[in-house]
């Protein structure tokens, strides 16, 4: 395995009296595929939004290559190389599906402060690059606010890929899709992954999905991690067993 | 200060509270149900005190005749809410926000000339209440029976408001709408009865809160949109659909202009200090102050996030050729023209930058100014100011009043930036309302109430063909120059963050900050457009930076439509012509052009300019 690009370290997070994150730690390595998951309520949107800068833990540590990036805003973060999608999307929806590639590039290059230039002269082909990698270089003139649910997912891949991330924060990345576009997204997902090397980390309710793609899954129930390893792994553990199929000792 | 006359400026507040509470109450209910910001909700307020009076008269000066008219008066000003509700707003429910609040100024229109024709423009000065017009004697102080009245009816009307609200069943749908109007609906409750039940309820307060200030205060036309920028204050500071919120904010903002008068002037370290003057601004204060630290207000909660919100449309470049052939056609005017027209198309030229910038910030950048008139009338002013208290050639201060504008932008700009929607918009008039209050009161600099003479431009400019050249120029500028910086990376990037600001974030956009630089960038226009406008004119007043120059520049965009950058240039020069006609040939052009602005609500309500493409494309669709 290559060397981790993300680490955590003991990430704790209560909300009131409430411990809703308790001492988890784990690691994602470059070209890794890393599915948390639980059941409703574990902890998972809450580990998951420490991450991405939009919640601050109570203690722990997040690293990313090394850097601690706790307390950075999501903006920061990004610009370290932290690409994002999100459960429900988010697209700007008056933009054409080229543009909307091309909004990330532009920021990734600093170059969006110009007040004259004309926007969209930079960075076509790029953005079109971008675009044929997730399969949606036919629709890149189609305004975004008129796109098909699935589409829109592979539109925000192409945007959280456009800064070159060492890493992928997925939230539910297939959630509203249907079954068979589940699965192609995710080994989309995958494929580009494994050739660039970056390390992903997504959450998925889908357990075909899961174990079908992920290299490793971690499993938080009540806010701890009770069981890691592979698929095969995970899938033997008694104490997933337990918290999936309801108690059996 | 004694305590004694603590006391005494603690009850004239509160005196004051209970008005200002209930007009309050009944705006944020019907905000918090229909989700629509009712400008007009000052009007019913006004008619209160209106109705209060001529039923008073009608019913004679008797305890039993007061009382009597001031129930009658606000059940009246309820039915009113009710016409206004079923009439017009039903039928734009589903229309744009923005277009509803169109709609509701121009309704502010209407009732102002309705009123001035039934009670003419003089202020009417009602009876103090039979049988409470004596004081009553506190701590060797006397204060007004009445005003302790007042004091009371607050409290009772809050318990009443409350028991309606938890006890029946209405108030559990009003509760449930105000949280999720959606889910409401889906759950199968009558929408259009349960919208015209609370635009009476809420009305009926307005009309109340108007009628009970009879005693205290003359009823007058300006009254409407004086109550209504209080009570937006009111309702901001103690969160939009929160009644105890709005109770309490009322306290305190009432109390603290209590305190304001009573202070009067004070001398610190050399330094006289008038307190009486801050009266007008030490609201709009707190306001900034509340939504800075809590930005939904004292016991306001966050919006649940609006589901069915449209998307906005994609703007199109505009066709420079298009815009240089109207450039030239509007040089030639002047050749047939008579001097009239020249003017009035130098007041157009104004007024369209004017328009666009606030289209700007409204439309592609997503923040709507309800006080968009502070830029205009700072240009106007600094202008002016410029050239006569400091003696700078006329080209001078022309060219630096947008300056001075952009700066006031820079500093309101960084607190505004810090909100969205509504709340944002109550504070951008908020700020227009302090700028308002210091050019009104500042006698010695800005010429008060009066405003400053003797504006001209240099010899050079003085023909008026000439300086409507140099308006055509400045201001056609001005448009060209922010339609393109809409298709700049910068204006890309505003359009972005509208569209989704948690995706801007997560691609590095430093939101605020671009929405702060575009915030400046329109002020410092509006500035360019008001100061050219003061040297057309020749002098500036007050009424440059007033609520109603704000709400005049929203008609216009609104009326040519937000969703083409054509449409607030139209709008403009439509609003601008027609309230000149229409002003040439009747006392009530402010009914006239309400009717105008509710037809087209009525009729297109995507604007002028984007009703005009709708029906173009479905013409060629019929054709193809």
């Amino acid at each position: 395995m290559s060397h981790a690009i993300l680490q955590v370290e003991g990430l704790h997070k209560a909300f009131g009296g409430v411990q809703a994150v308790a001492d988890v730690s784990f690691a994602v390595s470059a070209g890794e595929m890393l599915a948390l998951i639980g059941p409703n309520g574990a902890g998972k949107s809450t580990c998951f939004n420490m991450l991405n800068g939009q919640l601050t833990p109570d203690s722990g540590i997040v690293r990313l290559e090394g850097r601690d990036i706790v307390g950075l805003r999501p903006r920061a973060i990004w610009r370290l190389g932290v690409g994002r999608t999100f459960q429900i999307t988010a697209t700007f929806a008056s933009l054409s599906v080229r543009e909307n590639v091309q909004m990330a590039l532009y920021s990734h290059a600093g170059r969006l402060r110009s007040l004259l230039s004309r926007f969209g002269a930079a960075f076509a082909r790029e953005a079109d690059a971008l675009l044929d990698q997730v399969g949606m270089l036919d629709q890149a003139e189609r305004t975004c606010g008129v796109l098909a649910y699935g589409d829109l997912k592979r539109v925000e891949l192409a945007i959280a890929l456009a800064n070159e991330p060492r890493l992928l924060l997925m939230d539910e990345p297939t959630a509203g899709m249907a079954p068979k576009e589940r699965v192609a997204l995710m080994e989309l997902t995958a494929r580009l992954a494994r050739a660039r090397n970056i390390a992903v980390l997504f959450t998925e309710h889908d357990m075909d999905v899961v174990f079908t793609q992920a290299d490793r899954i971690i499993v938080l129930d009540r806010g701890v991690l009770i069981a890691g390893g592979t698929p095969p792994e995970v899938r033997a553990n008694p104490n997933v067993r337990a918290v999936y199929l309801g108690s059996a000792h | 200060m004694t305590l004694a006359s603590i006391l005494i400026q603690l009850l004239n507040g509160l005196a004051a509270a209970a008005s200002l509470f209930l007009v309050s109450a009944g705006l944020s209910l019907i905000f918090g149900v229909t989700r629509i910001v009712n400008f007009a909700h000052g009007s019913l307020y006004m008619l209160g005190l209106y109705g209060a009076y001529s039923l008073i008269e009608f019913f004679g000066r008797t305890p039993l005749g007061f009382w009597g008219a001031v129930v009658l008066a606000a059940l009246a000003v309820g039915l009113v809410g009710v016409l206004i509700e079923v009439l017009v707003l039903r039928r734009i429910y589903r229309a744009p926000e923005l277009f509803q609040l169109l709609a509701t100024f121009a309704v502010v229109l209407v009732i102002k000339d309705i009123a001035l024709f039934t009670w003419g423009a003089e202020d009417l000065v009602g009876p103090r209440a039979p049988g409470l017009s004596m004081a009553v004697e506190i701590m060797g102080r006397r204060i007004p029976a009445y005003d302790l009245v007042l004091i009371a009816i607050g409290p009772v009307v809050l318990g009443l408001v409350w028991l309606l609200l938890t006890r029946t069943r209405w108030g559990a749908l009003v509760r449930a709408a105000t949280q999720d109007r959606e889910m409401v609906g889906a759950l199968g409750v009558d929408q259009a009865k349960l919208f015209t039940s609370v635009f009476f309820v809420g009305s009926v307060l307005a009309g109340l809160g108007g009628a009970l200030q009879i005693p205290r205060e003359p009823a007058n036309l300006e009254l409407d949109l004086a109550i209504i920028a209080d009570a937006f204050v009111v309702t901001v500071v103690g969160g939009l659909g929160s009644i105890g919120g709005a109770f309490l904010a009322a306290i305190i903002i009432g109390v603290a202009k209590a305190f304001c008068i009573g202070i009067g002037t004070v001398t610190w370290f050399g330094f006289e200090v008038s307190f009486s003057k801050l009266t007008l601004v030490v609201e709009f204060l707190i306001m900034a102050l509340v939504l800075v630290v809590r930005p939904y207000g004292l016991l306001g909660k966050p919006q649940a996030a609006q589901r069915a919100a449209e998307p906005a449309p994609r703007l199109q470049v505009p066709s420079w050729t298009f815009a240089l052939v109207w450039l030239a056609l509007l040089a030639l005017v002047p050749l047939f023209a008579d001097r009239y027209t020249t003017i009035l198309l130098t007041d157009i030229v104004c007024f369209a930058l004017f328009s666009v910038s606030l289209h700007f910030i409204m439309g592609p950048a997503g923040m709507v100014s309800f006080g968009h008139a502070a830029y205009f009338g700072i240009g106007a002013y600094a202008a002016g100011l410029l050239m006569k208290r400091f003696g700078l050639p006329m080209e001078a201060a022309l060219l630096l009043a947008p300056l001075v504008a952009g700066l006031f932008a820079i500093v309101y700009g960084w607190f505004c930036v810090r909100l969205s929607g509504v709340y944002l918009a109550m504070l951008t008039l908020a700020f227009a309302q302090i700028s308002w209050s210091i050019v009104f009161q500042w006698d010695s600099v800005t010429g008060g109430s009066n405003g400053v003479f003797g504006v001209w431009p240099s010899p050079w400019l003085a023909d008026k063909t000439t300086y409507y050249y140099l308006a055509l120029v400045l201001c056609g500028a001005g448009i060209v120059f922010l339609w393109r910086v809409l298709f700049s990376p910068f204006g890309y990037a505003l359009r972005a963050g509208r569209d989704s600001p948690l995706r801007a974030e997560a691609i590095g956009i430093d939101l605020r900050g671009f929405q702060w630089a575009a915030f400046v960038l329109v002020g410092a226009l509006a500035g360019l457009a008001g100061a050219v406008y003061a040297f057309s004119k020749g002098s500036i007043s007050p009424s440059s930076i007033s609520i109603a120059q704000s709400t005049d520049g929203l008609i216009m965009v609104l009326l040519g439509g937000v969703e083409t950058l054509t449409g607030p240039v139209v709008g403009a020069a439509i609003f601008t012509w027609l309230r000149d006609v229409v002003a040439r040939n009747t006392e009530f052009w402010r009914a006239v052009m309400g009717g105008v602005i509710l037809l087209i609500v009525l009729l297109f309500p995507q604007g002028l300019v984007g009703g005009l493409k709708a029906l173009v494309a479905r013409w060629r669709e019929q054709r193809a």
